[in-house]
């Protein structure tokens, strides 16, 4: 892995965290946010908030999975793990997750079959084993997961495995870029752009964005470096006028993406409209299976009762979500709300911006960082 | 050969078992004696006692089994007191089927990591149960050791000040078990670094006997120890990132696995808070250790923030540094 090194030279990210302290900054504050969660944990682990001029903002973004994942489809979810005979497979953190009044760890504790997978192979493979039980894989994520869930469909249905399917809750980013830019709720003036989400569908996705709302969109790694590298760029703009795209994760990132795995989704799923915890609808932002394969949609396959939500009174995870508001702010942060107890999925996430606020920030009894 | 269900009866199949396995392998006159506990002299002083159990999963792994990391786990606790270790008792709970020949191997290596520690296996209990009901062999031990006059180390003696010294490479056992367990193979295979620590402490505590906190960083790694020790001595730590000793194919593993260097489990690092007059003293005697070699300083002691661990990045910025939550790596001790 020493590929890295270079992307991690502390003596190179100084120069560059001076280069920005050196600016004048004529136009004043700043504010960029990075979309995904990856990013946010990164900045924090190298603690790159503190280092930048007071000017320069960053705002954390709606690009953690698990913390966007609507209210109803967790309470579905649970639902789907109280069925008799039914096997819940998922990702890790999304069985912590709070619905309206239980998790899927508590449904587990008290007798329901939630499995933990790494891969969605992995729950292919557990209802190949287990011919007499439904087996149903929760599907969480962007784009970066979804081709691996299409291309499990897919070999289900070569290997005619009839008792697996799939509660698709993925999500596009970037139809939610765009609404949080149509509501002007937060002011933003550039964004960080997803590394591996964009590695997926391509620096090239983000043109129209940078076009219609004139707002600079940089592709970064994940190394403090990147992250430096890609904020001066944004900053360069910003200062120059210039909304463009900019793909600084080129070792990774292509213009056109990975045209094999858009190929996979655009084969199983189609866009739908699909709603966010904390955003609420947003128009084709979802992907529901195709015709063709509806026989592996879990909500086709199970009649499912309709829902109602409760959210849990206090918690702001929809103002973190949506930039408005830094975790430090809100009134359950660190008093009731805490990786042991999370009231809200932005607390549960690894990658969750009250997860990573709690872990990581310094001074995250107060509100040092400004924002909204 | 394979254990059978008989062996753990009490009866004659298990006495063979014992002489066979145990007795000829451990090699002591007070175990020898097959009584139920072994009775032994002490000088005047304090003891340290205590008692460890033994899971881990694989049985064997690059650099250690179960058997040696039960003698070096049990050997590090005492040593980390500040104690002599001197003897240590063992239980096994074995189950049905597990090869006699596995089982030899192990007990050979509890042996031979006794004798290089200079501790002595006095006593010990086997059982066997019906296969399913363990997973191959359990260990638990027991250990007891002399603490000298004049030592006073424990977790609440961390005083602003102080430097925080390790004896080497962080995270290695953890991935070496891991990567073992899930059947990866990187360039190299990683080795554990399980090892006895109480010849590099005592050798630490000559050159200065005033260290405060000596602990072994095994579950939850040196992020968990040490932030047991800020919260036990109220004082706060700040670590250096650039200063952190991490292998490379252990950063590499971890990079993959998406694991935290700092929270992976050790088996043969000591971590050492040393008042700054002691601090010379204490590295140089560290790194005439073979298992100090690659000892050095990766914090310090400080006022602000009680309880609570932070890092200063290789950058130049900071971030908390918490607990452990949740299992990171099931089993691997």
């Amino acid at each position: 892995m020493k590929y890295l090194d270079e992307y991690r030279d502390p003596q190179l990210a100084k120069n560059l965290i001076e280069r920005l302290r050196r600016k004048a900054f004529p136009k004043g504050e700043i504010r960029l946010m990075e979309i995904c969660g990856t990013h946010t944990v990164a900045i924090f682990r190298s603690g790159l908030r503190e280092l930048l001029p007071p000017q320069i903002k960053l705002i954390s973004g709606p690009g953690c999975p698990v913390c966007v994942t609507a209210n109803e489809d967790i309470d579905r979810a649970i639902w789907l793990a109280e069925q008799p005979g039914v096997i819940i497979t998922t990702f890790g953190d999304l069985v912590r997750v709070p619905g309206s009044s239980s998790s899927l760890h508590l449904k587990r504790s008290t007798g329901a079959d939630v499995r933990i997978v790494y891969a969605t192979l992995d729950a292919l493979q557990i209802a190949r084993e287990n011919p007499d039980r439904q087996v149903v894989f929760i599907g969480i994520g962007f784009e970066t997961t979804a081709p691996t869930i299409a291309a499990a469909v897919q070999q289900a249905s070569e290997l005619g495995v009839r008792n697996f399917s799939v509660f698709s809750a993925h999500k596009l980013l970037p139809p939610a870029m765009r609404t949080l830019l149509d509501a002007h709720e937060v002011k933003l003036d550039g964004f960080i752009c997803p590394g591996h989400v964009s590695i997926v569908i391509g620096a090239g996705a983000y043109q129209e964005i940078a076009d219609n709302y004139k707002v600079p969109c940089v592709i970064t790694g994940f190394e403090h470096l990147d992250i430096l590298q890609g904020i001066c760029s944004l900053i360069d703009q910003v200062e120059s006028g210039r909304a463009e795209v900019e793909n600084r994760y080129r070792r990774a990132v292509t213009w056109e993406g990975n045209s094999a795995a858009l190929r996979l989704i655009d084969e199983v799923f189609e866009p739908v409209d699909c709603t966010w915890r904390g955003i609420g609808p947003i128009a084709k932002s979802g992907l529901g299976f195709r015709p063709g394969w509806k026989m592996f949609d879990a909500a086709d396959r199970f009649s499912m009762p309709d829902i109602r939500v409760k959210e849990h009174p206090g918690c702001r995870c929809g103002e973190v979500l949506r930039g408005v508001m830094t975790p430090p702010e809100c009134g359950l942060f660190r008093k009731v709300c805490s990786p042991r107890d999370p009231k809200g999925p932005c607390m549960v996430s690894g990658e969750g911006t009250c997860g990573a606020y709690y872990r990581y920030h310094k001074d995250s009894g107060q509100s040092s960082v400004a924002s909204g | 050969m394979i254990i059978q269900l008989d062996q753990g009866s009490g009866g004659r199949a298990m006495h063979e078992l014992i002489d066979d396995i145990f007795v000829s392998a451990l090699q002591n006159p007070l175990l020898a004696e097959r009584n139920d506990g072994a009775v032994f002299e002490i000088q005047g002083g304090r003891m340290a006692m205590t008692t460890d159990s033994f899971v881990v999963d694989p049985i064997f792994f690059p650099g250690g089994n179960i058997g040696s990391l039960a003698v070096h786990g049990t050997v590090n606790d005492l040593a980390m007191c500040g104690a002599k270790p001197l003897y240590i008792t063992a239980g096994f709970i074995l189950e049905e089927g597990l090869a006699c020949s596995d089982l030899r191997i192990i007990v050979a290596s509890m042996a031979k990591a006794a004798q290089e520690a200079g501790v002595q296996v006095i006593a010990g209990d086997t059982k066997v149960v019906p296969r399913g009901k363990a997973d191959k062999l359990f260990i638990n031990t027991t250990g007891v050791g002399i603490v000298p006059a004049g030592i006073d180390i424990g977790g609440r003696n961390a005083r602003p000040g102080d430097l925080v010294f390790i004896n080497g490479t962080i995270g290695d056992h953890g991935m070496a078990v891991l990567c073992k367990r899930e059947g990866l193979a990187f360039e190299n295979e990683i080795q554990s670094d399980a090892a006895a620590l109480n010849g590099l402490v005592e050798l630490m505590l000559d050159a200065y006997c005033g260290i405060h906190v000596l602990r072994d960083p095994t579950r939850g790694g040196v992020a968990t120890t040490l932030n047991e020790i800020a919260e036990q001595s109220g004082v706060g730590i700040r670590l250096f990132e650039e200063a952190l000793p991490v292998r490379e194919d252990v950063l590499g593993a971890c990079e993959v696995l998406g694991f935290d260097p700092l929270y992976v489990a050790n088996e043969g690092k000591v971590l050492a808070v040393v008042p700054q007059k002691g601090a010379d003293a204490v590295l140089a005697a560290m790194k005439s250790h073979p298992l100090g070699r690659a000892s050095c300083l990766i914090g310090e002691i400080v006022s602000d923030d009680p309880g609570r661990v932070f890092l200063r990045t290789m950058i130049g910025g900071h971030r908390l540094v918490d607990m452990l939550r949740g299992e990171q790596l099931p089993r691997i001790c």
